[in-house]
């Protein structure tokens, strides 16, 4: 080992996906310097900001070395939900005959109450019944899905009050809403995660539950939290949702849990627990993003981009598992 | 039969990076013997043991097995020389029936190369048979007791033809009735010319059922002598050997009231009616062999098991632990026997892994940590017990096994706590930090602290406590004071439940 490329080496391994981010905005902006316009920047902050949200609350998840497999669904049902006290007055009319117009505050804290209460359940399952957090969220993810689908027969809930898909707007015309709300939660989780007993809780049971109990640490109640944060994020990426498309599908957010599972894996936090950073979670988001972008901004087809994101998955995770192997 | 052994051993050297586990070894085992090997824990049997199997293989030094000299073998190798080793472990296939755990990797075959279930049942109901197990080859392993699971892993060994069997503590996970069973096979193995190795902490046993002991100390040969001509204190002698006692001094404090009184504590597996107070100051060691059920009392009374029956009180107060977060509450603090397994957060923090316990103390008025604050401390700690880290952010499993252990008891240290369980604290540690984690120890003890002390190492036991309580399976067999004249001997004798042919033998002598 020299003195030179130890560091170097170092560097590489540390901070991998960022300086890979780097490259990729290096080379797209070479090719296609329009991607570099503020337009287009915002776009991509846009385009990650749900399955971004979901990802910094699936961080705290896996660092206790569970998953959660449920966000989409839930996404899905606490928007459908929280999209139908958001409607005009005139799309009320056919279902709920005389319901009044709720200021925004409504249908924003029952899409939060509803994604809370799904991964409570989550988490009192995993705590309570010891039944693996795989089997636990595969089962919400179709029970919600499924009450997403009950409640609105299967139909899209549009027509939403201009004060809930201003969620989804720009203020100043330029700056995406979505994007302010998908940076104050990357603050707070990295406040929560670095700050607070929680986090520190969290990455104690995912590096060694059996010594976090001893240690005084309550697990059960720990874990429910965790995947209480998980859901509530949820519940929030289904308000950004709503917001920026303007209507909730029940069928809406099929697959997200696995970007959002995807981004937090790229961006280093590691499936055997006690390793994650929410940094990393943006980053890894940020990557699939720019990823989609370019294919786009190239004219690349389309389906290639899911060959790309599996490859890009699996490499950061190659790259991962040696930058931790010299550990044993 | 080429001659009078099956197996010889000359001069094996076994050398792990900076330890030397057999500093050569010798071993003879005759044909149709049943061998005792007997030894402390880290005397080197268990080395041994795998050198033999071919799990090992040995630094230097001669294997003779059955008349030929025997270059390097693996364990498949070996089985085919006819040598089985029945683990302590036993690691099962739990979801597949009786005969195909027996013909695991060697399925008998029909013409198209396929399982040949029939004939795979016929072959596994004779063997069966011949070992005198009553169960059907299609049980399914899980449904069958620790016991019977063993007997497959006999039935095995008898399927390979071996003419060697090792058996590592086979005893040690059966109740009476099924010791009874296991030894009238092996005592019809041995009828049938096959050869024994037999390792058993239990002196009452290796009286019964074995011909030859052969004893080792620190990965060193002692002797071998004719179980039936070798009496009890000879043979502890043998494997206790020397006397340290000085190495592990305590420093002298007054003792003072009653902290901790456990009164009939019962667990359903593991122990029974187990009582004992300590006092303030005090140091209570706990000896006892392993599987007595030590480590198993005092996680009871820090609230990771349950108990059916029994009272704890501190100061006079009855309390109720549903948890190590009431344990610790109660001023209780536990270190783990087994650092890897419920210590450390090997990939966390030293930071981290030190304040674990204490963390709502540094909490500011909006639940955050005050960092700067909890870095002073851990600093503090770090330096009091002289943790060698290049600073609080490295990763903990990046130190020494002893500075991690000093880690474990800073973090415990931090919680502040008057009663301290202490499960061999100084295992896998080198000398020096040993010697430093028993003054640190004593020093507590001297702060008015209550330390019950769990440890194998008899000289540890007999040096550092002010009383020892003395387990065996599941029971207390005394509680007593550690006299200057108390002898190694004579506490094994109680931790084999033997006191009275040992206090028999020793005054036969006078």
């Amino acid at each position: 080992m020299t003195f030179s490329s130890a560091p170097v080496k170092n560097i590489v391994r540390k901070y991998g996906i960022v300086i890979v981010l780097i490259l990729m905005i290096i080379f797209l902006s070479i090719i296609q310097p329009a991607f570099l316009s503020a337009t287009n920047i915002f776009n991509v902050l846009t385009q990650s900001c749900i399955f971004g949200i979901m990802a910094l609350g699936m961080t705290f998840v896996i660092i206790s070395k569970g998953i959660d497999l449920s966000v989409g669904s839930v996404l899905a049902f606490a928007g459908v939900v929280s999209a139908s006290f958001g409607q005009v007055t005139e799309a009320t009319e056919k279902y709920f005959p005389g319901m009044p117009v709720f200021p925004v505050v409504v249908p924003v804290i029952i899409a939060l109450a509803i994604g809370a209460g799904c991964g409570f359940i989550n988490g009192w399952l995993i705590a309570k019944t010891k039944i693996p957090a795989f089997i636990a969220t595969l089962g919400m993810l179709t029970v919600a899905r499924g009450f997403a689908l009950i409640y609105t027969s299967g139909r899209p809930v549009s027509s939403l009050i201009p004060s809930l898909t201003a969620l989804g707007g720009k203020i100043f015309n330029l700056i995406p809403v979505p994007v302010i709300i998908f940076f104050i939660m990357i603050i707070i989780s990295h406040i929560l995660l670095n700050k607070t007993r929680f986090g520190k809780n969290t990455y104690a049971i995912g590096s060694n539950i059996t010594a976090a109990e001893v240690s005084g640490v309550h697990v059960s109640k720990y874990l429910i939290l965790i995947y209480t944060y998980c859901g509530l994020l949820a519940g929030l990426a289904a308000i950004v949702f709503a917001g920026r498309v303007g209507s909730v599908h029940p069928g809406a957010a099929d697959g997200y849990e696995l970007t959002a599972i995807a981004s937090t894996t790229i961006g280093g936090t590691s499936h055997s627990g006690g390793i994650g950073t929410i940094g990393g979670a943006f980053v890894g988001a940020l990557v699939l993003a720019v990823l989609r972008n370019g294919f786009t901004l190239l004219g690349v087809n389309a389906y290639w981009q899911k060959v790309a994101e599996g490859v890009i998955i699996v490499v950061a995770v190659i790259i991962d598992m040696r930058k931790n192997a010299k550990r044993d | 039969m080429n001659g009078e052994y099956l197996l010889e051993m000359k001069n094996i050297v076994k050398l792990f990076p900076g330890v030397q586990a057999l500093k050569g070894v010798d071993l003879q085992v005759r044909y149709g013997e049943i061998h005792a090997l007997m030894g402390e824990n880290g005397a080197g049997k268990s080395t041994l043991m795998k050198c033999i199997a071919g799990i090992y293989r040995p630094s230097s030094g001669d294997i003779i097995f059955d008349g030929a000299v025997q270059g390097p073998y693996n364990p498949s190798e070996a089985l085919k020389k006819g040598i089985s080793m029945i683990h302590q472990e036993l690691t099962p296939v739990l979801y597949r029936p009786i005969m195909e755990n027996l013909w695991l990797g060697r399925e008998p075959l029909n013409r198209f190369g396929l399982v040949n279930h029939k004939k795979m049942y016929e072959l596994t109901k004779e063997v069966l048979k011949d070992i005198e197990l009553e169960e059907d080859p299609l049980t399914l392993m899980a449904n069958l007791t620790v016991a019977k699971i063993q007997m497959v892993e006999i039935a095995k060994a008898v399927s390979y033809n071996s003419k060697l069997i090792i058996m590592d503590e086979p005893t040690s996970a059966l109740a009476e009735k099924e010791i009874k069973q296991l030894f009238s096979i092996m005592r019809k193995l041995k009828s049938q010319g096959k050869s024994i190795i037999f390792i058993s902490h239990k002196l009452d046993e290796i009286y019964e059922i074995t011909d030859q002991v052969t004893v080792y100390r620190d990965g060193i040969y002692i002797g071998s002598e004719k179980t039936a001509e070798l009496k009890i204190d000879k043979l502890i002698n043998m494997m206790v050997g020397r006397d340290v006692k000085e190495m592990f001094p305590k420093i002298p404090c007054p003792i003072g009231d009653i902290k901790l009184e456990v009164k009939n504590l019962s667990n359903r597996k593991f122990f029974k009616n187990v009582s004992f107070t300590v006092r303030r100051g005090e140091i209570l060691g706990i000896a006892g062999l392993v599987g007595a059920g030590r480590s198993e009392v005092i996680e009871t009374i820090f609230g990771m098991r349950s108990h059916t029956s029994g009272e704890i009180a501190i100061d006079g107060k009855q309390v109720e632990i549903k948890g190590p977060a009431d344990a610790i509450q109660n001023g209780m603090a536990w270190l783990t026997e087994d650092r890897r397994r419920s210590g450390l957060f090997p990939m966390l923090t030293v930071q981290l892994n030190i304040a674990i316990a204490t963390i709502p103390r540094f909490l500011n008025q909006f639940g955050l940590i005050r960092e700067s604050q909890l870095n002073r401390v851990c600093e503090d700690y770090v330096k009091k017990i002289q943790v060698k880290t290049p600073n609080l952010a490295q990763h903990v499993e990046n130190l020494s096994g002893g500075n991690q252990q000093k880690v474990l008891v800073a973090r415990w240290l931090m919680t502040n706590p008057e009663i301290l369980f202490l499960d061999e604290p100084t295992r896998g540690i080198d000398i020096g930090t040993k010697s430093e984690i028993h003054r640190l120890i004593s020093t507590l003890a001297g702060e008015g602290k209550s330390v019950i002390m769990v440890s194998s190492e008899l000289p540890e036991i007999m040096g550092m406590s002010d009383r020892i309580m003395i387990m065996h399976q599941g029971r207390v067999t005394g509680i007593i004071e550690n006299t200057r004249d108390l002898t190694q001997e004579e506490l094994m004798a109680y931790a084999t439940n033997t006191v009275e042919a040992y206090k028999k033998s020793k005054g036969e002598k006078l």
